[in-house]
């Protein structure tokens, strides 16, 4: 077939105050008419770069193309005016970003700006442009789009909102489609539904795809061809099959072995470290047996959050963030929560060393009922459970050195001698396997993963017997996260921790748990041993969000008659509100399974 | 293909990079050398032009440069140049201290207001607004007139007026950053509230609050000489604004009497100006990496 894109020898140089950056090495590939091609890689391995340059975006003075050319239908872009440029950037190459919160004006409605787009391309009236942006926000399937058309950005979920970006990108019929990373923001279910309709569309109007991703399981999902990309340079090309089922280059292999597959695990009484290539034999870890002797026991934990509205700001509504879950985990086990956002997960998480206040409800550690501690016992209490958090940029103080912020809860507390702090924080970083000599430094100079494994340090300087992961390592890449999961589960085995686990992402929870909840819209909906619920999943909710997780291997692929989900109801009720409580039906032995209506 | 395999970078601490920022920015050292000039020229000046500015040295109204007197005399045949010299004194001083006065208590309600929220922000940032929306001008001569006009009375009151920028900006930082994952950390590792405010929240937000501050200082130069053009000034230390005020009369017959203050405020103000626009590029992080 014909080439609609060929990069020939490209060299995009960052100017920094340091100095000319490489950023793009001697890249080069083809894009063929109607083809879907995935360029994978890990952040910063110029990617993104690449396919602004193919757009002609390129941030000026900052980012330049320093040799190479790229053809786009036979014409070298480099040799366009400005003017040509415009002509081909949104009529014939369009582009969808990642962020779908920020990507759409927020002033005007989504019919006009969807109508705009065709009008500038196509001469169109405003009434007929209006008409065909209505048939546009159709097919990329918004339930009503005669009445969605005026609504605001604001008034749209974000899958919604990516929705309307692909309608506008697709409005005046382009022959590629650059895609960056256009679902990494979105919930599971929700990315499921966006890339089968971007594989739905391709199919019917023949345009080409370049598909930009971190995750190979989207890979294997949307490939026809891969481009696997390590800082800057191609570093392997291939159809799917080829690079899924016979990778040549190490880093492709490195980086397939880090991605856990949804499944493999289903063999597997306990959790298992992931094995990674390139890194030395690991200490075969004795099974994560952890033990039954429970931990922490919650019971009817309940939190909503009051909606202040009117001049007196008065509380109006509420926001049922959970309700009604009771779980226990158990010493030296990791029990999972799962769920889309929105649906409580994180709550359940801050409520249980209330830095949220739980409405009602119990928590019981080790036979303390937490929920009923004053002030100060509550600061003792908290010494036992510790808490990391997602995002590795904010969780950690940007104006203190790392010694500081590992040593602040043992200062805080006070439990060690000033003469052995040292010595003590130089364990914690040995143990988190960062050199000492990181001590003196600040957050900027670490990486994600590095500063992850801080926040672990510090979680780690209390000897808790709890350590609640909210999202922990979603937002580090693969190798990164892998690395840090096997961190987790080797502390797990010789410190006997019990992790509560908060993650969205199946196929890393189905490697770290020995139990796992369901959670939606605030309740748990189902709750059990892991291969349980991997295995014989009960509730509806449960089935599908199975359904929907792209799985690593081109030959599951999903078509769009598998994925029917309902869209989320709001959490949000008036004062009168009576919750139902949560009934479970038992599967078996510590399977449980919500019958009350929790809206799915 | 371990993430510890990282270029060995040295220790750089933030506060260096801040510096060395600021140390590149032309326009900002220019500022900066300005404003050391004028204050040395404030506090040791004296000693080497020891002419006293409330003295009649000369007959009244003498251009510049005739008679040996560089900047002329004004309508009681004082020394303008000894006037200048040692009104930056007075300028510089209450500048600086006026603006500590208003951030000390900016940064006092705004990180209350922003961190405790509810009842306690409601209320404080209420006081706030009827700061903001008081005719400044009129509230501090109030003051100044009760108290009687001495330096520490023209201080305070300018710096009681102008707190309420300072304040917004705090809570709004407090808002912002007390959201984020480390304070949180902070929390759960056992951080009481004042900990939690001084030591986490207020040294991250910490960088607008020194660009406003500096700002302010500037328009309490301004403030002060409005007051002093006014009357309002300490009778017994020279000042800009009097000089300016006193010769207001003769603007038309003897010019010069009224444009060397006027420049020497200008000349203050405008390198205030630079040095907080060197600032806000140091501190703030986004534009630091370019």
């Amino acid at each position: 077939m014909e080439d609609l894109v060929s990069i020939n020898n490209l060299n995009i140089e960052a100017r920094t105050r340091a100095g000319t950056l490489k950023v793009v090495n001697d890249l080069s590939f083809t894009i063929k008419k109607s083809e879907t091609l995935c360029v994978v890689g890990e952040s910063g391995c110029g990617k993104s770069v690449t396919a602004l340059s193919l757009m002609s975006l390129l941030p000026e003075g900052i980012l330049n193309v320093s040799s190479g050319d790229i053809l786009f239908d036979n014409t070298n872009l480099a040799q366009l005016s400005e003017a040509e440029i415009e002509g081909i950037r949104g009529n014939d190459i369009s582009m969808i970003f990642q962020e779908p919160m920020t990507s759409l004006n927020p002033l005007f409605t989504v019919g006009e700006q969807v109508s705009e787009v065709i009008r500038r391309h196509k001469n169109l009236n405003k009434e007929k442009a209006w008409v065909s942006a209505v048939e546009l926000l159709d097919a990329v399937k918004i339930p009503n789009p005669d009445k969605r058309a005026f609504d605001y950005p604001f008034q749209l979920s974000g899958g919604q909102r990516q929705r309307v970006m692909i309608a506008i990108a697709l409005a005046c019929q382009p022959k590629i489609l650059i895609a960056d990373e256009p679902t990494t923001a979105l919930d599971v279910t929700i990315q499921a539904e966006i890339l089968a309709l971007i594989n739905m569309l391709k199919q019917e109007t023949g345009t080409a795809v370049m598909f930009i991703t971190h995750d190979m399981a989207v890979v294997a999902q949307m490939a026809d061809r891969v481009v696997v990309m390590h800082p800057g340079k191609k570093v392997e090309e291939g159809t799917v099959h080829e690079i899924f089922n016979n990778p040549q280059h190490e880093y492709t292999k490195s980086l397939l072995a880090a991605v856990p597959k949804l499944g493999e695990m289903a063999s597997k009484k306990y959790p298992e470290p992931m094995r990674l290539v390139g890194e030395k034999k690991t200490k075969a870890l004795k099974p994560i047996v952890g033990t039954n002797e429970p931990l922490l026991e919650v019971n009817n934990l309940v939190t909503r959050y009051p909606v202040k509205g009117g001049v007196l700001r008065r509380t109006v509504a509420r926001v049922h963030a959970v309700e009604d879950v009771s779980f226990t985990i158990m010493k030296g086990k990791t029990l999972s929560l799962v769920g889309e956002s929105g649906c409580g997960k994180s709550t359940v998480g801050r409520s249980l060393i209330r830095l949220v206040e739980p409405t009602s409800g119990d928590v019981n550690l080790d036979g303390q009922n937490i929920l009923s501690l004053n002030q100060k016992d509550m600061r003792e209490a908290r010494s036992n459970i510790q808490m990391v958090f997602q995002d590795p940029f904010s969780s950690l103080n940007p104006q203190r050195p790392l010694f500081d912020q590992v040593a602040e809860p043992l200062r805080n507390y006070g439990t060690v001698k000033r003469e052995i702090l040292q010595e003590k924080i130089g364990d914690l970083f040995d143990r988190v396997k960062l050199p000492r000599s990181f001590m003196q430094r600040y957050p900027h100079q670490l990486s994600g993963g590095q500063r992850q494994r801080i926040a672990i340090a510090r979680a780690l300087a209390l000897n808790p017997k709890l350590i609640i992961a909210d999202e922990a390592v979603s937002a580090l890449d693969v190798s990164v996260q892998a690395q840090v999961l096997n961190l987790m589960m080797e502390l797990q085995v010789d410190l006997g921790l019990s992790f509560l686990f908060i993650s969205h992402d199946m196929a890393v929870v189905e490697r770290v748990s020995h139990d796992v909840g369901v959670m939606y819209l605030g309740r748990l909906v189902e709750i059990g041993p892991r291969q349980a619920i991997f295995r014989n999943p009960q509730h509806p909710y449960t089935q599908d969000l199975l359904k929907a997780v792209p799985i690593a291997d081109p030959d599951k692929r999903k078509s769009e008659r598998d994925l029917n989900f309902k869209p989320l109801p709001s959490p949000i009720h008036d004062l009168n509100y009576k919750a139902e409580p949560s009934v479970y039906r038992k599967v078996a032995k510590d399977h449980y399974v919500l019958t009350t209506d929790c809206g799915y | 293909m371990l993430e510890n395999e990282e270029i060995e970078e040295p220790t750089i601490k933030p506060v260096k990079e801040i510096f060395q920022t600021f140390f590149k920015s032309y326009s900002a050292v220019t500022g900066l050398i300005i404003l050391i000039g004028i204050a040395v020229m404030g506090f040791i000046g004296p000693i080497f032009y020891p002419t006293d500015p409330f003295d009649m040295v000369w007959m009244p109204f003498s251009p510049p440069g005739a008679d040996g007197f560089l900047l002329g005399t004004d309508y009681l045949g004082r020394d303008i140049l000894s006037q200048i010299i040692n009104g930056a004194r007075v300028s510089i001083a209450i500048g600086f201290s006026a603006a500590l006065v208003s951030c000390f208590i900016g940064v006092g309600i705004g990180s209350f207001a922003g961190f405790y929220g509810g009842w306690v922000e409601e209320t404080l940032m209420r006081i706030t607004e009827f700061f903001q929306v008081l005719p400044t001008l009129l509230f501090a001569m109030v003051i100044v007139a009760l108290f009687g006009s001495s330096v520490l009375s023209i201080t305070l009151a300018i710096g009681a007026v102008s707190w309420a920028s300072v304040a917004r900006i705090t809570r709004s930082e407090f808002l912002r950053i007390k959201e984020l994952d480390f304070v949180l950390a902070s929390r759960s590792s056992g951080s009481n509230n004042m900990a939690l405010i001084f030591k986490v929240i207020l040294p991250n937000a910490a960088a607008p609050i020194i660009v406003q501050s500096a700002l302010l200082v500037g328009a309490a130069i301004t403030f002060e000489a409005g007051l002093a053009f006014l009357g309002l000034s300490d009778p017994n230390v020279i000042s800009w604004g009097q000089v300016i005020g006193s010769n207001r009369v003769y603007i038309l017959d003897a010019t010069y009497t009224v444009t060397f203050p006027g420049v020497a405020i200008f000349i203050t103000v405008l390198a205030i100006s630079l040095v907080g626009d060197g600032l806000n590029d140091a501190l703030n992080p986004k534009l630091r990496s370019r």
